[in-house]
């Protein structure tokens, strides 16, 4: 029964993902674009969660729905006409990328399906004090690397987004 | 019984949207949007197998670094969406053919 209940609710995650995904894809609103992309990451989290990486799934509520959304919602607003609705997203011909697209997508559906996994079962990997021990452990330089790369951006996005006199 | 195989079709599904935006949208922002999918859709990847087949953390390790980059990218991309606007009025990205305006 509980089962039962699990695999709904996986459904139900999986298909918020792919709708909102759908949306963010072939609607002609910009402003819709970026509000399904909210659904999108939510989903993601959820998905997060059905991994048991429960650390990463609140990161990408805070992180993504919290900071690059809000980016993305800052940039529509400034940037496009979004009054003319028509107008607001437009796209090029999908003759091409259409099938080049399925194209690809078929060929990984067959990778997936075809190749032997080594499954090992459900694992049990620990939760955030594993996360932590690794990132101040193994990964001390990658860490640090990367908060050296933050400020970098940081810096960079601040100076190329000033008035320019 | 969900499997490693119904997270990497899902992690396909999203890798092939995102594709998609970013080959058809004209606006940048748009183009942007595209990249972020990719960008999950490479990180469910990365915790299905650590869950299912590795069992270790260091793919949640891997995932927090890419969060970190796709920040930065989007920081950074979104101020040169910004400037772009301010010299062209558009972020149309067929029209912004001009390295010096």
């Amino acid at each position: 029964m509980s089962e039962i209940i699990y695999n709904t609710i996986f459904y139900i995650f999986v298909a918020l993902v792919i709708g909102s995904a759908v949306i963010v894809a072939f609607s002609r609103n910009i402003v819709h674009s970026a509000f399904a992309l909210l659904v999108t990451f939510f989903g993601v989290a959820g998905i997060y969660v059905f991994l048991g990486a429960d650390f990463l799934a609140i990161a990408q509520v805070v992180i993504y729905v919290g900071g690059i959304l809000v980016l993305i919602l800052f940039a529509v607003m400034l940037t496009s006409k979004i009054t003319d609705v028509k107008l607001s997203n437009p796209q090029t011909s999908p003759y091409i990328a259409g099938p080049l697209v399925f194209l690809i997508f078929v060929g990984l559906v067959w990778l997936i399906m075809t190749t032997p996994w080594q499954v090992k079962g459900t694992l049990d990997i620990g939760g955030i004090s594993a996360i932590g021990e690794a990132l101040l452990g193994r990964y001390l330089l990658a860490f640090e690397v990367s908060a050296v790369l933050l400020l970098g951006a940081l810096l960079g996005a601040t100076y190329l987004a000033r008035k320019s006199q | 019984m969900i499997t490693l195989q119904h997270f990497l079709l899902l992690s396909a599904i999203l890798f092939c949207l995102g594709l998609y935006i970013v080959l058809t949208r004209k606006s940048a922002v748009a183009i942007l949007m595209g990249i972020e999918l990719i960008l999950n859709a490479a990180s469910i990847s990365f915790i299905a197998f650590g869950r299912f087949v590795v069992g270790s953390v260091d793919a949640q390790v891997f995932v927090i670094f890419i969060i970190i980059v796709a920040v930065c990218e989007a920081a950074v991309a979104l101020a040169i969406i910004l400037n772009i606007y301010q010299n062209f009025r558009t972020v149309d990205v067929d029209e912004t053919r001009e390295l010096k305006y």
